[in-house]
């Protein structure tokens, strides 16, 4: 289990450095949050998730819902690693004609399940897939992942409670609870907290991890799938802007894209030779 | 036109049928099962029917997750809930990604009656129309209900369904075909046209007979489908005819009127007046009485149609 561990944290690295040259490169998309999210998105696709790149429609795959769709850049180089489209693609991000959209589009991206951007709506959608599979006595997992700034829709408790309701114990959420949102601390903007205790009233069981601690993550998602009878929640303390010191910490980064300047700073903290 | 149908009844019934013809239809409602009718569905199929509770904006998304299943969600709730409070759901979770789900509210326009102007949808066509890849439809009675709902469920993708409260009478037969995007005309005649939707073409069927009596001789045209509009139908009584009255149980605003008088002032201008809801709310009242208020009565149309053929090019 070990040696996993150690190769998914350098997979983190890479989809690390994937994400800062594909955001330097588009020069538009949101830093802070895909870097938070990334090293459960790392754990799902290249660990947990039952997922087949050349049939991205396999009936028997767990599915991924990206309900903090700005966080879109993490889910693509991941896509892109794992072998659903060319690394080249990834270039052509938010570019007019490209099937990377600003936000996860299902119609265009293979591996893209459903549409999100528009915050709060994911969790509800993940709740449709997994009552839909289990209606088809299929054991696939879904798996939702959302920002703690994005628990301040009131969508989101609407689904909680539908969650817990029909005992959709096929379905984990991640909450990549970074602590910050655009305007600032989510605790000053509107305070989310406590979000495990909010859950368990809810019906949930709650698992609270490190969300940067590969180990962690990956035992939260086994123990997950052995927990029945209600939806479990992974609530996962992370850092925006995580891996590149200076995007650490900084609500400023939440939509800002590494320049020219920063380029090669951000690729050393990841341990990476900037040879552009 | 003889016996009286309520268009949710219609839909009731037929929802039930379909669920045993195919196990892949889903229905979900919020908390008005017994009003929307879906309770019928529910009672013969409850491993396949999802009260989602009061709450509809997860209730669309649900249904747009279960779309990605792979199944065929029915969505029933009133209209200005289905719409209004979950319009965005709507257009993120549902039209955007092109998902199967039909939405198919009640309890649309004025005569919802007492319960007054917040429950009375009277713009839910108008928002749903303005969303891309989205199909909407107002029957105009019951037999024409149970084939849309039939269609919907066979047609892929999106569709806004807006049913009634009330029994409306009768106004197609056993032999009517119903096509997605086709309107139909329903009286024949050559000097003005109305066209309409929902209930309101059962009212200028009658304003019809009325003219007739006055010599004037008045087309009705009932369009369900208004989006895709049918550009045909509406073309050729524009130019066979001259004039056109609009009629929906609606705002005057963005809905059949406004589609027509958009396709109308670009490609074929004629006079053309639009007879609904002039950018008010609705009101408490018993259903006949608010058709009255609002200027929905036979009457009410030969009256526009006069007007019209005064202003006539």
């Amino acid at each position: 289990m070990k040696e996993t561990i150690a190769e998914l944290e350098e997979k983190a690295r890479e989809l690390r450095v994937s994400v800062i040259k594909t955001l330097h490169r588009s020069q538009s998309g949101h830093t802070g949050g895909s870097l938070s999210s990334i090293d459960m998105i790392t754990a799902l696709y290249f660990h947990k998730m039952r997922h087949d790149p050349r049939n991205p429609l396999w009936e028997e795959r767990d599915r991924f819902i990206l309900c903090k769709g700005h966080a879109a850049p993490a889910q693509y180089v991941a896509l892109a690693a794992a072998g659903y489209f060319p690394k080249e693609d990834l270039m052509m991000l938010r570019r007019l004609g490209s099937h990377l959209q600003g936000h996860p589009d299902s119609k265009s991206t293979p591996g893209v399940e459903v549409c999100t951007g528009s915050l709060g709506q994911g969790l509800s959608m993940a709740n449709g897939m997994a009552l839909g599979l289990k209606l088809d006595g299929k054991g696939c997992r879904v798996y939702a992942l959302l920002g703690d700034g994005e628990l301040q829709e009131g969508q989101v408790w609407e689904a909680a409670m539908a969650a817990a309701h029909y005992r959709l114990d096929n379905l984990c959420a991640l909450i990549d609870a970074n602590s910050l949102q655009i305007d600032g601390e989510v605790a000053k903007v509107m305070n989310v907290a406590p979000i495990a205790d909010k859950f368990r009233a809810f019906g949930w069981r709650t698992l609270e991890i490190d969300g940067h601690d590969m180990g962690e993550i990956v035992a939260a998602l086994d123990n997950a799938e052995t927990i029945k009878g209600a939806p479990t929640v992974i609530v996962a303390r992370t850092v925006k802007g995580k891996g590149v010191s200076f995007f650490e910490n900084k609500a400023a980064y939440h939509g800002v894209t590494p320049s020219d300047e920063e380029l090669p700073r951000a690729l050393e903290c990841l341990g990476e030779q900037c040879n552009l | 036109m003889s016996n009286m149908i309520a268009t949710r009844d219609a839909y009731g019934e037929t929802l039930a049928e379909l669920g045993g013809e195919n196990k892949d239809i889903v229905v979900l409602d919020a908390d008005l099962s017994g009003s929307t009718k879906t309770g019928v569905f529910a009672k013969k199929f409850p491993e396949r029917f999802f009260n989602m509770g009061i709450a509809e904006a997860n209730m669309v998304g649900t249904a747009a997750g279960l779309a990605a299943a792979g199944k065929i969600p029915f969505v029933s709730t009133f209209a200005i809930f289905a719409a209004g409070r979950a319009w965005e759901q709507i257009r993120q979770s549902v039209a955007y990604p092109k998902a199967n789900v039909k939405i198919v509210p009640t309890h649309g326009g004025i005569t919802v009656g007492e319960d007054g102007g917040s429950h009375q949808s009277v713009e839910d066509i108008a928002i749903m129309r303005a969303i891309p890849n989205m199909t909407v439809i107002v029957p105009a009675d019951g037999p024409e209900t149970k084939l849309a709902i039939r269609a919907a469920a066979a047609h892929k993708g999106p569709v806004y369904i807006r049913l009634g409260r009330n029994k409306v009478p009768t106004v197609f037969d056993d032999g009517y075909r119903f096509e997605i995007g086709k309107g139909v005309e329903v009286a024949a005649g050559t000097d003005l046209t109305f066209v309409t939707t929902g209930l309101m073409t059962a009212q200028a069927v009658t304003a019809a007979g009325l003219l007739k009596k006055e010599g004037v001789s008045a087309r009705v045209v009932h369009i369900a489908t208004i989006k895709p509009l049918d550009q045909e139908i509406i073309l050729k009584a524009a130019r066979e005819t001259g004039a056109i009255v609009t009629a929906e149980e609606h705002s005057v605003i963005g809905g059949l009127g406004g589609a027509v008088a958009e396709l109308l002032s670009e490609k074929h201008p004629v006079t053309v007046k639009r007879v609904g809801i002039n950018d008010r709310f609705g009101t408490s009242g018993k259903a006949e009485e608010l058709l009255k208020y609002f200027g929905l009565t036979p009457q009410d149309l030969v009256e526009a149609a006069r007007e019209t053929l005064a202003g006539k090019r």
